[in-house]
């Protein structure tokens, strides 16, 4: 009969507007803590800053993909065409550029739209769909019309007094636990 | 604070010179419910009395025509010598151009900052997706060994030879897989947090389940919006191109033949806008009935119908100028063979309807759409987007059918006529099209719930504090 430890994942707040928790996330970043993302039902612009997001990965893996794609599909025309099985049509070069260009930029979009995609999803790190947040009923307002706090228990400075007194200072309403289980 | 705000107001500017109201100015909880209402009701009476006939000839129809013609041959089809290319190709380059104002709208006005386009972004989008699936399935069976298909891939095989890619045929199998592709991803990536409020929302496990599953688990947490956007925004840019190439590449397969009437540079550019023409056609017809049948009104309003019908009457004043250059480069040129075929298209023996009903259709009808009163008439508008995928389906005929059946020599003219199977293909891809459609309205969020709070005066975190907004107390 030993007890399960459950360990806390963090402790939420509730706000109700984009710009009270907008507002809530600058006093959190001002109090000094690291580990804290908010929730919200569509982007909060400024959010980023605050949270010193900087510049989204997401544009690397495009244009990796994307010039990848791109000098490949070159390289692919040119052995198919020019060196594996030349063919003569019309007097034309085995490999040149007007043949080979328009596929090449076709495949660079399919390849970056793809590599946007797929960074997208690997630096959000999904599909996850278990979330220790999921288990709270009212987590659930989220994609509706609440905005919602939550400050991590591995955040060095977390203490459940005292970051729930920060929480209820800064406006957040239904300051609860939130168990990682 | 009252006399702060009164100062704001006073330094707003006028209402006519502010932008358009993209979304109501409504509480977000508000929009959720007013979005989400049709996919959480009951199913209305008119779903299902289109939604059967359109299942129909998407599950029977199509099935039986493709069957009979794929084991019969191409001789099924109306194509013949020297018309080897019929409804098909026709069909294909109509679908393809439907697929184009839905690329436009929910890319292109995106990264031009339209607000105005959020409301209608996932609906034009989802048209792309669909009916770039209508359209590449035309390529696929008309090659006549649809078993050989995969010769069109770069793969290797048994005799060790190679794709040519000289030919822009090959390019356009690159280009419209890579559209479905790409569209395809735009418009799931688009849906993921709007899954994720219907994840949120359903109330039985099913739903949930089902919802959950293609949500990926999203929490709309800060760090996801921020990479998601940065996705978002990629993605549009990347579609954006793909409205210029797919159409143009389509319109090389034609130029580099030496057909008088498609040998001509400004095809890439004219199938473009033709395209785009057809597509906003499209649109129409299909948010016009869906607006009221779903009571969106509110949502999609009049403003937005009007822009819509500003960008058709500007696509139709292109395609007026693209004829008459077409006309005056084929006098001008002193080709007689050019001067033959464009002659006919509008005085020939056979087919002089078709050149007729692009010029009144395409180019004459929208012109009405000068005029406020008809851009306030959902009725009329209707029946001129109706109208004008008719007239843009004859115009692709006209280019088609028209150039082919009199070539340079007499001895190479003939004559062309759709079979019962042409017809039914086309027939069971328009069910296709639309079953696929009604299911997606049924069972996603047909406006982008999620870009629509974005852009609400709700989101805006500069606006005035609460109490001010709340009244003067």
């Amino acid at each position: 009969m030993s007890a399960v430890v459950v360990k806390n994942y963090g402790l939420s707040a509730e706000f109700g507007s984009a710009a009270d928790v907008l507002d809530a996330a600058k006093k959190v970043r001002d109090a000094g803590y690291s580990r804290w993302d908010v929730f919200s039902p569509f982007p909060v612009h400024g959010l980023e800053k605050v949270m010193g997001l900087g510049n989204s990965k997401v544009g690397l893996f495009s244009l990796t993909f994307g010039a990848g794609a791109f000098l490949g599909t070159l390289g692919m025309i040119w052995f198919m065409n020019a060196y594996d099985y030349p063919i003569l049509i019309g007097g034309k070069p085995m490999f040149s550029m007007p043949m080979s260009v328009v596929p090449a930029y076709i495949l660079l979009v399919l390849a970056s739209a793809l590599g946007a995609f797929i960074g997208m999803i690997a630096l959000n790190q999904l599909p996850r769909h278990h979330h220790p947040l999921f288990a709270k009923k009212r987590f659930e307002l989220v994609s509706r019309d609440k905005f919602f706090l939550v400050i991590g228990a591995t955040d060095p400075k977390f203490s459940e007094s005292e970051t729930r007194k920060l929480l209820t200072d800064i406006g957040g309403d239904h300051i609860e636990i939130v168990e990682d289980k | 604070m009252a006399q702060s705000s009164s100062q704001m107001e006073s330094l707003a500017p006028p209402a006519e010179l502010r932008r358009m109201e993209a979304v109501p100015n409504q509480s977000l909880g508000w929009l959720t419910d007013k979005l989400t209402a049709f996919n959480e009701g009951k199913t209305p009476m008119w779903w299902w009395i289109l939604f059967m006939p359109a299942a129909f000839c998407a599950t029977v129809v199509l099935p039986a025509m493709l069957v009979y013609k794929i084991s019969t041959g191409v001789g099924a089809w109306g194509n013949n010598k020297p018309v080897m290319w019929g409804w098909d190709i026709i069909n294909f380059v109509w679908w393809v151009g439907v697929a184009h104002a839905g690329t436009l709208i929910s890319a292109m006005l995106f990264l031009t900052r339209q607000h105005w386009r959020t409301v209608i972004g996932r609906a034009a989008e989802a048209m792309t997706v669909f009916s770039v699936m209508m359209a590449g399935l035309y390529p696929a069976v008309h090659i006549g060994r649809e078993w050989m298909a995969w010769f069109m891939f770069p793969v290797p095989t048994y005799e060790g030879m190679w794709p040519n890619f000289r030919s822009p045929l090959m390019w356009d199998v690159f280009a419209v897989n890579t559209y479905l592709i790409v569209s395809s991803t735009f418009w799931y990536m688009g849906l993921i947090p709007d899954l994720a409020l219907m994840r949120d929302r359903s109330t039985t496990r099913v739903k949930k389940f089902a919802y959950g599953l293609f949500a990926l688990g999203w929490t709309g947490s800060a760090r996801q919006w921020h990479n998601y956007e940065k996705a978002y925004l990629i993605l549009s840019g990347l579609a954006t191109l793909l409205v210029f190439t797919v159409s143009s590449i389509v319109g090389m397969d034609f130029a580099t033949a030496q057909i008088a009437g498609w040998h001509e540079t400004i095809f890439p550019f004219y199938f473009v806008a033709g395209a785009v023409c057809c597509g906003f056609g499209m649109v129409l017809v299909l948010l016009i009935p869906l607006r009221k049948w779903c009571h969106l009104e509110d949502i999609i309003t009049m403003a937005h119908i009007d822009k819509i019908c500003k960008m058709t009457l500007m696509m139709s004043c292109i395609m007026m100028y693209i004829y008459v250059v077409e006309f005056f480069i084929a006098w001008y040129s002193g080709n007689p063979y050019d001067a033959w075929v464009f002659g006919h298209r509008m005085f020939g023996h056979q087919y002089w309807y078709g050149g007729w009903i692009m010029l009144v259709v395409n180019g004459s009808i929208p012109q009405l759409l000068w005029i406020k009163k008809v851009r306030q008439n959902v009725l009329l508008i209707f029946v001129i987007a109706v109208a004008l995928n008719i007239g843009m389906w004859f115009e692709r005929f006209t280019i088609i059918v028209g150039s082919l059946y009199q070539d340079f020599l007499p001895a190479n003219w003939g004559v062309y006529f759709p079979t019962w199977v042409d017809a039914g293909v086309y027939l069971g891809t328009l069910g296709t099209f639309f079953m696929l459609y009604l299911l997606f309205v049924r069972f996603l969020p047909m406006i982008p719930v999620s870009e629509v709070k974005g852009v609400s005066p709700e989101a805006d975190v500069h606006r005035a504090p609460k109490a001010v907004k709340g009244g003067k107390a």
